[in-house]
């Protein structure tokens, strides 16, 4: 049944003028990463799926020769942050929306930030320090194209 | 000759086809119900009967306690929108036969405001986010004499003037009903409708309430308020044209 809210637009607590206004830029935030990731994203399905010998070609090899390229790494970079950003921006509006209970509302946001910028910064460090034949390692740990040591 | 006339008679009108139409209605009476219930009824219509006039027939024969607001019955005075089958609609707008006759019809209040009894809500808070967009012409100037506009001026908001404030589209957005500040569809055309008035003065002032955390920024694009508005206004598109404003920072 539809939820019956008691007093909507009952007046707010303060109304604080922000110079900033989150709400607004976070609007502009997801129309801009929006249009990015469209780019982004087909790009980056078009190589992995489609260009050369398509889907087959994706392996351990084909990951790590594409992280070692400056131009793939910043690619994913941007794909990540912009498309995690764009993520957590949309279920920080849907919580706003949902979330009618104060604290529900703050802890599923604190989670949301949290969880945001923990995968944003392995993330970052995976694509940056990535390494597919790490030195010193036993040979049979290792994919067959690394250089014997 | 003077048979002809009498033999081109139109043939005695054949009777108005009718047919059996079931209403099923959310009732609730705050004086006996804890929660609101359906009720069905059967009525006897034709094809040129509206969804009101069988809200009228069952409260005329059948129940009296039946409770809605309707005024004009032509679609002028916006006090009869309902849910109809799942969509805003005016009661006085909507034809029997252009719905499928052969489920039932769901009639309920619409959604978002408190319901009152039956198929009324209390409208205040709806009215109350109409005020504070300032809807009323906001000039500087002693109204000496008129104050001219071009057609193509009085063209550019001329979509926003035909609202009847009948609440269909803020009570079908995803967004009001579950967050009962956010302005609503309702008010921000009728900003739409000042703040893009050649004559008015006060778009700035509309325009920074407007750019409030419940503001246009709620609105994500879901043309609920477009598909619902009985008077066909882009609601949308308005939104959407006061959030490039906004951005712009003028009309
Ligand atoms: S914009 Fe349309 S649906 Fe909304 S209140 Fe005005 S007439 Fe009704
Ligand atoms: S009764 Fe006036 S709009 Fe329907």
């Amino acid at each position: 049944m539809s939820v019956a809210i008691e007093t909507p637009r009952s007046p707010r607590p303060v109304r604080r003028q922000r110079r900033f206004n989150f709400e607004k830029w976070g609007w502009i935030y997801m129309r801009a990463s929006g249009v990015v990731l469209v780019v982004l994203i087909f790009g980056h399905l078009f190589v992995n799926l489609v260009a050369g010998q398509g889907v087959k070609a994706i392996d351990f090899g084909f990951v790590g020769g594409k992280l070692s390229q400056p131009f793939w790494q910043i690619w994913d970079t941007l794909l990540l942050w912009l498309a995690l950003i764009h993520g957590a921006n949309g279920m920080r509006t849907i919580v706003n929306d949902y979330a009618s209970n104060r604290l529900v509302r703050r802890i599923f946001k604190g989670a949301l930030i949290a969880s945001t910028v923990l995968l944003l910064l392995l993330g970052t460090l995976v694509i940056y320090t990535f390494n597919p034949c790490p030195a010193g390692s036993p040979a049979d740990l290792l994919p067959s194209f690394c250089a014997a040591p | 000759m003077s048979n002809a006339v009498l033999e081109n008679r139109p043939a005695v009108p054949e009777e108005i086809p009718t047919f059996t139409a079931t209403l099923i209605i959310r009732r609730f009476d705050p004086e006996v119900d804890e929660e609101p219930h359906w009720q069905d009824f059967d009525v006897v219509m034709s094809g040129t009967d509206r969804v009101l006039d069988a809200l009228h027939k069952i409260k005329w024969e059948q129940d009296g306690s039946l409770t809605f607001r309707r005024s004009c019955a032509h679609g002028v005075c916006g006090s009869d929108a309902m849910r109809i089958n799942g969509r805003n609609r005016l009661a006085c707008k909507t034809l029997l036969k252009d719905l499928d006759l052969s489920k039932p019809i769901y009639v309920e209040a619409i959604k978002g405001l408190p319901l009152e009894k039956d198929l009324i809500v209390n409208m205040d808070p709806f009215f109350e986010s109409y005020r504070e967009v300032q809807p009323f012409l906001v000039a500087s100037s002693k109204p000496e004499k008129e104050r001219l506009q071009s057609p193509v001026e009085r063209a550019r908001f001329d979509d926003t003037t035909k609202c009847i404030l009948c609440a269909a589209c803020t009570s079908s957005c995803p967004v009001f009903w579950t967050d009962g500040q956010y302005f609503g569809p309702a008010a921000i055309v009728n900003a739409h409708r000042f703040i893009f008035d050649s004559r008015d003065e006060g778009a700035q002032t509309r325009l920074d309430i407007l750019n409030d955390k419940e503001g246009v920024w709620r609105c994500r694009t879901t043309f609920n308020c477009t598909e619902a508005c009985p008077r066909g206004i882009q609601v949308t598109q308005a939104i959407a044209e006061v959030k490039a404003a906004v951005l712009r920072g003028r009309p």
